[in-house]
């Protein structure tokens, strides 16, 4: 019953879009249809998942399909656990946008982009429950192809457009390994039902390929860092609540592609668990360091999302090491800390990226240097980022911590017990953690403190309720895991053990190795001391003090003079000089009167700026001779018709017997 | 009967080189007219015992290709007020003689092919190869949009005579549809024909490079 309810959301989702197709461009009905079918579906999915990790029980459904056998989907805790952050930031998006991008401000994509979100949503929610290959690769591709789509709703501009392209290029290089992973999988299985097979089945060598293969295509869209490029562009360029939508839940449906598929395979071998480790601390480090490097705050906090990415996959080597050697509490702190930090990813970041699309809206940029202030006019959005820049740098007492530390504890706890792969994960995360919090400083201080830089900052306003109720929203989620992570337990608990019994081991509960106690009583200990502290700095007597934020002794103090994001930043930017190589042009100031001079100074992206874009460049100076045949002369194409035509009819023509006829004697 | 089928080959034969040969564009028109609507006769001329089928693709195909499509031509060409074909890639005589060559080569080749006996007495293959070459001669020699889709219709009427071969096979609805595919193409390139010479100022199709990325 809760899958034909689950089918009823997704149904839900995907119409949701539509009736604005029929009304017209000026009418503002169709957004709030589309708000309320998308709720509705969302709050339907939503109660269906929590019924489903919470009461287990693995109903299926056939669907007849001819070409690919029957379809099977069907709701286990794995599927649940990754319907709630597609469900919740689906819901919340379409109100979000009838603040930000309202349709009669939008008349002309605001209902393209609706109609994708719903279709987006839908497919994500049916890759999500399929148990079929097929049906697997229908939803992977609505969502692909919907998300292209709303990357380039403002197609009139080249950023966008040309981010849209990068973005479809690598996920359908993305889906084209997915065709040969499933490929092989039907060849060696003999059927396209994902369901685990016998520890003969496969032979170790098809094993390591559908590893590698699985690792590539769900990496793509995951954003592991080689395979990051089309990240930064994408999320900058989308609108906000796409970013959020993108950010937050399409790369974790990589995460659960590859968490969904490890379980199906048997007996992994220990290299796979060093390989994921060794990819999570890549991704966490370099992610967070090309962030700090950024001017962009959005492309910042889309090099944020490659780092989160990190952690996950970091919590998942710990689990994967776990099972191939017997461990099954390393899996259970591993795969819990991991499969956390998917929920509570996809709840910050979404908040981030909704405050973010306040703070732009207000500032009309989204050039960190040229903002400031922000927190005077928009108080609402500040505190929100302050909760999801507190949760994502993993501080207590948000959500943040508290998967982090499971993570911790299990890398802690492999490295203690012999997994020295896991050596590598414990200083590296902690040095993310560290790296993070001088990022988000960074933002916070630049955007939110001290005096607008530019007239259009000075002149923001805070974001209308219908944008403030989904930032409070995301942020109650984000508070309540982190105050009480004795809630999540169960809901971990309870998908460990789906991703086990696919694998056939036995499980630890997370509350016999994890304090979830102790953190709850830190977590209000600390958040009653800084209300205290707040309480004592707000006495009457030390708020009467006030004045301009910036002075510096200055007469004539302007709000350009003050401390940037970019110069706090170039300690670290150029501590990590060697991987984030920023160029750009840096004026010479001679004589006690200089002129006016402009600096300016960017990082560009490692696989894409410097690898990906020059080898096409490279690869199409090759083929230039073939311009020469490409003229664009209709007549010429036809004339090659011509010519293939009377080399194949040549063909039929006996020329040797006619030889041998004419120089026989 | 095969007498006055091969004549009729003949005819559509020497139309073809008449088409290839004349600078005129309404007279190249009409040629292709004339032709297509003998070769609608073929049908009724082919087999022994007249089916139904045959005789029922005889009707539209004579509307279509020679009334409607050829008016509809004469229309466009109306509209955009041109009379020649001035400068064709290759001169008019050598077109023609490479027409005759291609003729030549259809008769040579089509003896070389193994074909039943039905087919083998008469010219229809031959014909059908050099009203094929022919079309793409017109195809890739001419430059005017409007000849171009001379070249297109002389082609297909290549294509329809081995069709004849087939016609007791094919069933008749397949005939149907690609008249009426035929029909619809003409229809756009005539309307796109006067774009063309809206947006270019010309019917040069050479000017449609710029539209090359």
């Amino acid at each position: 019953m809760f899958l034909d309810l689950t089918i009823l959301a997704i149904v839900l989702a995907a119409a949701s879009g539509l009736p604005g197709l029929f009304l017209a461009r000026s009418s503002v009905r169709g957004e709030r249809i589309a708000a309320w079918l998308m709720a509705g579906g969302a709050l339907t999915g939503l109660v269906c998942a929590a019924v489903t990790v919470l009461g287990g029980g693995q109903p299926t459904a056939f669907f007849p399909w001819p070409a690919a056998g029957n379809a099977v989907v069907g709701l286990d805790a794995l599927s649940a656990f990754f319907l709630v952050p597609v469900f919740l930031v689906g819901g919340l998006g379409p109100l979000y946008g009838l603040g930000y991008w309202p349709q009669r401000l939008h008349t002309s994509n605001g209902r393209k982009l609706r109609l994708f979100w719903g279709l987006l949503v839908a497919g994500m929610a049916l890759l999500v429950i399929s148990r079929h290959a097929m049906a697997f690769l229908l939803g992977w591709e609505i969502m692909a192809l919907s998300a292209f789509f709303l990357v380039a709703t403002e197609d009139h501009r080249e950023e966008s457009r040309r981010a849209s392209w990068v973005y479809l290029v690598a996920t359908h290089v993305g889906t084209l390994t997915l065709f040969g992973l499933f490929a092989l999988w039907r060849h060696t299985t003999g059927s396209y039902a994902l369901e685990p097979v016998g520890q003969d089945t496969l032979s170790l060598g098809t094993l390591h390929l559908l590893f590698f293969l699985a690792l590539l295509g769900f990496g793509l869209k995951a954003g592991v860092m080689p395979l990051h490029f089309w990240l930064p562009g994408a999320h900058a360029s989308a609108p906000c609540h796409v970013s959020a939508m993108l950010s937050g839940v399409v790369l974790k449906m990589g995460i659960y592609g590859l968490v969904r598929w490890l379980s199906l395979l048997p007996s992994p071998p220990a290299a796979w668990g060093s390989i994921i480790l060794a990819l999570g601390a890549v991704s966490g480090l370099l992610g967070v360091v090309f962030a700090i490097g950024q001017h962009d705050l959005k492309r910042l906090l889309a090099y944020h999302s490659v780092e989160n990415i990190g952690i996950i996959l970091l919590g998942l080597g710990v689990a994967m090491l776990g099972r191939s050697s017997g461990h099954p509490e390393w899996v259970a702190l591993g795969l819990a800390g991991g499969l956390l930090h998917v929920w509570n990813h996809s709840f910050f970041k979404s908040l981030l990226f909704f405050c973010a699309g306040a703070v732009v809206h207000g500032a009309h940029t989204r050039q960190i240097d040229r903002m400031g202030g922000m927190a005077k006019a928009m108080p609402w959005t500040a505190a929100c980022f302050l909760v999801g820049a507190v949760a994502i740098c993993g501080l207590p007492p948000l959500n943040g911590f508290v998967s982090e530390w499971f993570v911790y504890l299990g890398l802690l706890k492999t490295a203690l017990s012999g997994g020295t792969a896991a050596m590598v994960g414990v200083p590296v995360l902690a040095m993310v953690g560290a790296l993070a919090v001088a990022c988000f400083v960074k933002v916070y201080g630049t955007v939110f403190l001290g005096e607008p830089r530019t007239r259009a900052a000075g002149h923001a306003r805070e974001a209308p309720l219908s944008m403030r109720l989904p930032m409070l929203a995301l942020g109650a989620c984000c508070a309540l895991i982190g105050l009480a992570p004795v809630l999540v337990g169960p809901v971990l608990d309870a998908t460990t053990a789906c991703w086990l019994a696919d694998a056939g081991a036995e499980t630890v509960r997370l509350g016999h190795i994890a304090p979830l106690g102790v953190i709850s009583v830190l977590a209000f200990s600390l958040t009653a001391c800084v209300a205290g502290v707040m309480v004592f700095l707000g006495r009457p007597a030390l708020a009467s003090r006030a004045g301009p934020t910036w002075d510096c002794g200055y007469a004539r103090p302007t709000g350009r003079m003050q401390y940037t994001a970019s110069s706090f930043a170039q300690t670290i930017v150029l501590f990590f000089n060697r991987v984030l190589q920023p160029h750009g042009r840096r004026p010479r100031v001679v004589g006690l009167f200089p002129p006016p001079a402009h600096l300016h100074s960017h990082v560009d992206d490692a696989v894409l700026d410097r690898v990906l874009l020059p080898a096409g460049h490279r690869i199409e100076g090759w083929f230039n001779w073939f311009h020469r045949f490409q003229r664009g002369l209709t007549q010429h194409y036809v004339f090659y018709i011509l010519l293939t035509l009377l080399a194949l009819l040549c063909t039929l023509f006996p020329f040797k017997a006619h030889l041998a006829q004419w120089f026989a004697r | 009967m095969t007498n006055l089928l091969n004549t009729i080959l003949v005819i559509v034969l020497m139309l073809n080189l008449f088409a290839l040969g004349t600078s005129r564009i309404v007279s190249v028109i009409r040629t292709v007219a004339a032709q297509g609507a003998l070769l609608s006769l073929l049908p009724l001329l082919l087999h022994e015992h007249l089916t139904l089928a045959a005789a029922l693709t005889v009707v539209p195909t004579f509307a279509l290709k020679g009334i409607i499509i050829p008016g509809m031509m004469i229309h466009a060409l109306r509209d955009v007020k041109i009379k020649r074909e001035v400068e064709p890639l290759i001169g008019l005589q050598p077109s023609v003689i490479l027409g005759a060559l291609a003729t030549v080569f259809a008769l040579l080749f089509a003896d070389q092919l193994p074909l039943t006996d039905a087919h083998s007495g008469a010219l229809i293959v031959p014909t059908a190869i050099a009203t094929v070459l022919a079309g793409f001669i017109l195809l890739t020699t001419r430059f005017k949009a409007l000849t171009q889709v001379v070249g297109y219709l002389v082609l297909e009427n290549g294509i329809f005579i081995f069709g004849m071969l087939l016609v007791e096979a094919m069933p008749l609805v397949v005939e149907m549809g690609v008249l009426l595919d035929l029909f619809v193409g003409i229809f756009v390139i005539c309307i796109i024909v006067n774009q063309i010479n809206q947006a270019f100022a010309s019917m040069d199709t050479r000017r449609l490079v710029s539209l090359k990325e």
